[in-house]
């Protein structure tokens, strides 16, 4: 049975669960952690991005068989650091979400980013951030947003 | 049996897991939660564990809960709570741009609540309660018209419940109407204090007033101010509910195999290889393919792909984008249907001293929201319901009715965020909340009612299976005489026509589709002979409206010719287009504020690389409001280039949120540079050949210009800023790529290389 934690919770999976079940599908008609949006199921637009052991992954590309014993995973519904709340303040102080469907994404992606670097340049929020995408367009803001946070950080 | 469950228990604990404990719980945060999940197939309903309360979904601003006792509803559009709580009920989808915001600032500023008491819903379908002004009597979202539709309506709404509020403490101190002040949610007069709660049910007995007084605008202290937008907290923790995100108890999926070519049928169905997968519960034959419902998404979804179905081809269409478009440059060079005819534009053109002569071509483009299409559906004897982000309410629920067999009163539509849409779930055929009605019409034939079941579209469905913007051929004739005056004006368009079979068909003319000719029949500049005529062929490939609709490309052609015009005419492109547009005071207004603003005339800074830079412009109106945009690129050795900066100016009428406006300049000049740079449909074998954000490339961050936005002050009454933001930037691009290179680009996506 394989167990890993979900947002500090521990998670135990049966052997009946089909270990091609991606994480985003567990998150969200499983456990009911529907912040992680789907958007794409190829990895290609950021949507259904947690945090796997700190690390930004792309939950529809995760497939259960591959979740170690143990794992750690944060989904926007657990992410409650400094960097994260900083973060939060943030999009809410520049209005940065117009459709919201894309944000949980981009905080996860942007968490870890700012957990590593507080004071990141633009090329560093390109690199972070380009794999999450905003049909609404709200990058100008999520960049000015991003620096915000690091600012208010220290 | 559980198969996967959830615990606050430490890892490896050596506590034996309860089993079979209590487990109802829609959080995480309980001392010890205990989850169940059904993985297997079986029979019974075992996913209703966890149930979203529609009627907090699409609720905003999330205030304490309302204390019991009668709330006082003088309108259609507000309610105040005893605890003074004011929700406002929005008649128009929250998709982005801002109506839940918008809408419940007009009614704060009228009854000068504040606007942290301030809730927001989403309105249910109800034609005669919540049209759409500019639209008759039907309910829907579209054109931009959220705010110019409901300017004067929810300002009544809020000053009608003040004025019964005032009356109600003037009854109350024994003192007259005009002593009483109210401000920021306070009812007062000398010392005397009370909140609109307390108010609440004395004012309900008043009578509603038929014309409440408005405030003088010098007197708002919110229209024109800034409002924070009253979703962004909920958008920024994950806790807003869309479609996708709804659960109701028992509730399935249901994943669709659509036609590899449009309009292709079922011949045969194999299910065999469903046997064993997990989940399955049903198979239902749609119109437009094969649904497979089941217990979770990846059930539906890995029975989906397992199905093996022979297509009936007979029926489907069978063309590719390059036979669509021979057909189209064939039908360019006969007249089409007249739009508009000023002068004599041949004969002018004939003997005009220099002449242009130039041709455009448009792909399809798709929508691509970022919550590809669902809707929940439950259908019951006598009843339906159906959760959706809706933006064609009255069309949604006759459509849906029709198909159950039901009165569109028998169909109750709850309404929840979008997660963008940009005209795709204002669908004239009503076509995902149809297929969705087959489903639960299939399985009542089946023998099961009652159940609800979420019809989710994977982002290949989205991409594939429809609707797209249409593909559109424009040849363009234009000359000028021997001093560089435009002289003639020759503009022909053929494209399907979205209106054509839907709803809003009776909007065709004499044969013209006015959305396919807006921006070009309407052109604003004074060209004496100028001729614009049609054709709309009919072709089998499923089209609507996207986002600013017919100037999408009617922007394009018309701003990069005009520019192209004055390049001949040896002219700057400003100045020219402002010899034009003397009698366009709403177009000056946005030319003259960028051309200043962005420095046009200015030298540019040069580039560190060595790529070459410039600017171009291009100014268009559509939905009543008027925007300018002035770009700069920069072009690379290799004919890479780069959109580095846009300064934008809109004319909006006045600008209730000013930073809303903003946002959806941005936006829409970020949405139409990803079809600038990159959309493209290709129809190959009656099919799509695109299928995900890899072959369908959309703008991301790194490649977003930097954006600077000015509003032209006006007292005017508000027009839409939705759509309007999108058309200028294409041909803004195309024109500072001509500047920057003499090369002029008439196709879309823009390739300099190509």
């Amino acid at each position: 049975m394989p167990i890993f934690f979900v947002n500090k919770v521990r998670i135990d999976i049966a052997a009946s669960v089909p270990g091609d079940t991606p994480l985003l599908w567990i998150l969200r008609d499983s456990l009911n952690l529907t912040g992680t949006k789907y958007g794409c199921g190829k990895a290609l637009c950021g949507t259904c991005t947690v945090l796997v052991e700190g690390q930004p992954a792309r939950s529809c590309q995760v497939p259960l068989s591959s979740i170690k014993l143990g794992t750690d995973i944060t989904t926007i519904e657990g992410l409650k650091t400094r960097e994260a709340l900083a973060l939060q303040a943030a999009w809410e102080k520049l209005d940065v979400p117009q459709c919201g469907y894309c944000q949980s994404g981009q905080l996860m992606s942007a968490a870890a980013l700012l957990t590593r670097n507080r004071h990141p340049s633009d090329a560093d929020i390109d690199d972070a951030m380009a794999g999450n995408i905003c049909r609404c367009a709200t990058y100008a803001r999520i960049r000015a947003a991003i620096k915000d946070a690091g600012r208010s950080l220290g | 049996m559980n198969p996967i469950r959830m615990s606050r228990r430490p890892f490896m604990s050596t506590s034996p897991t309860a089993p079979g404990s209590a487990e109802s719980t829609a959080g995480i945060q309980g001392r010890r939660v205990f989850l169940k999940v059904m993985a297997a197939a079986a029979g019974g309903l075992t996913l209703g564990i966890f149930s979203v309360d529609p009627a907090r979904a699409a609720t905003a601003k999330s205030g304490k809960t309302a204390a019991s006792g009668p709330e006082f509803a003088p309108n259609a559009f507000l309610r105040i709570a005893p605890d003074s709580s004011v929700t406002v009920i929005v008649k128009h989808l929250e998709m982005g741009q801002g109506t839940y915001t918008g809408l419940p600032t007009l009614v704060a500023e009228e009854l000068d609540a504040a606007w942290s008491q301030v809730k927001v819903e989403g309105a249910p379908a109800d034609a005669k309660l919540y049209n759409n002004l500019q639209w008759g009597t039907m309910q829907g979202t579209g054109g931009s018209s959220s705010m110019a539709n409901s300017f004067e309506q929810y300002r009544q709404a809020g000053a009608a419940a003040r004025a019964m509020l005032v009356a109600a403490a003037a009854t109350r101190w024994k003192v007259p109407a005009d002593a009483i002040t109210v401000k920021r949610g306070v009812v007062s007069q000398g010392d005397r204090k009370a909140s609109f709660g307390e108010l609440a049910a004395a004012a309900a007995k008043e009578p509603v007033p038929a014309s409440p007084k408005l405030k003088d605008p010098k007197d708002f202290v919110y229209i024109g101010k800034h409002v924070p937008r009253s979703d962004s907290k909920a958008k920024s923790t994950g806790t807003a509910i869309y479609t996708q995100d709804v659960k109701l108890p028992g509730m399935l999926t249901a994943v669709v195999a659509h036609p590899p070519r449009f309009g292709a049928g079922v011949k045969n169905i194999d299910a065999g290889g469903l046997k064993g997968l997990p989940g399955i519960r049903f198979v239902v034959e749609v119109p437009n393919g094969v649904a497979v419902v089941a217990n979770s998404f990846w059930d539906a979804k890995r029975g989906r792909d397992a199905l093996k179905i022979e297509w009936d081809e007979t029926t489907g269409f069978k063309y590719s984008s390059s036979d669509i478009l021979a057909d189209y440059k064939r039908l360019a060079t006969t007249p089409g249907k007249v739009a508009r005819n000023d002068g004599d534009a041949a004969g002018a053109l004939a003997g005009a001293a220099h002449k242009l002569d130039a041709a455009y071509e448009f792909p399809y483009l798709a929508h691509a929201a970022m919550e590809p299409m669902n809707c929940v559906i439950r259908f019951d004897a006598g009843r339906a319901e159906v959760w959706n982000g809706e933006q064609y309410q009255t069309v949604d629920q006759a459509a849906v009715a029709k198909s159950l067999g039901l009165e569109p009163a028998q169909v109750t539509l709850h309404q929840l965020y979008a997660g963008g849409s940009f005209g795709r779930r204002a669908n004239p055929h009503s076509d995902y909340l149809l297929e969705a009605a087959a489903i639960v019409k299939g399985m009542a034939a089946q023998g099961k009612r009652g159940i609800p079941v979420k019809l989710v579209w994977t982002r290949e469905d989205d991409m594939q299976a429809g609707y797209f913007r249409p593909a559109y051929y424009h040849r363009l004739q234009a000359g000028l005489d021997a001093g560089g005056n435009v002289v003639a004006w020759q503009h022909r368009i053929v494209g399907q026509s979205i209106l054509d079979g839907g709803p809003m068909a009776d909007m065709i003319k004499n044969g013209i589709d006015p959305t396919s000719v807006e921006g070009a029949a309407n052109l604003p500049y004074a060209i004496g002979n100028l001729h614009v005529d049609l054709h709309s062929p009919q072709v089998g490939v499923p089209v609507q409206g996207w986002r600013s609709v017919g100037s999408t490309h009617t922007a394009f052609s018309t701003e990069t010719l005009i520019d192209e015009l004055a390049v001949a005419a040896g002219k700057d492109p400003v100045a020219f287009r402002k010899a034009l547009l003397a009698s366009q005071p709403k177009h000056l207004s946005v030319l003259e504020l960028v051309a200043d603003k962005a420095g046009w005339g200015q030298p540019l800074a040069p580039s560190r690389n060595g790529a070459k830079r410039a600017r171009g412009i291009a100014v268009h109106e559509s939905f009543d409001t008027a925007v300018a945009q002035v770009v700069e690129v920069s072009v690379n050795a290799d004919k890479s280039f780069t959109v580095d900066r846009v300064v934008c100016a809109v004319n909006c009428g006045l600008a209730v949120n000013p930073d809303v406006v903003r946002a959806q300049m941005e936006g829409g000049i970020g949405y139409g540079l990803s079809a600038a740079l990159f959309g493209e449909i290709t129809i190959k074998d009656g099919g799509v050949a695109q299928s995900n954000f890899n072959d369908y490339r959309v703008l991301r961050i790194n490649e977003m210009p930097a954006i600077v936005v000015h509003i032209v002050p006006s007292a005017a009454a508000p027009t839409g800023v939705g759509e309007p933001g999108v058309p200028p930037i294409a041909p803004a691009v195309a024109n500072a790529l001509a500047a920057a290179t003499g090369r002029r680009l008439r196709k879309l996506p823009l390739h300099l290389s190509a």
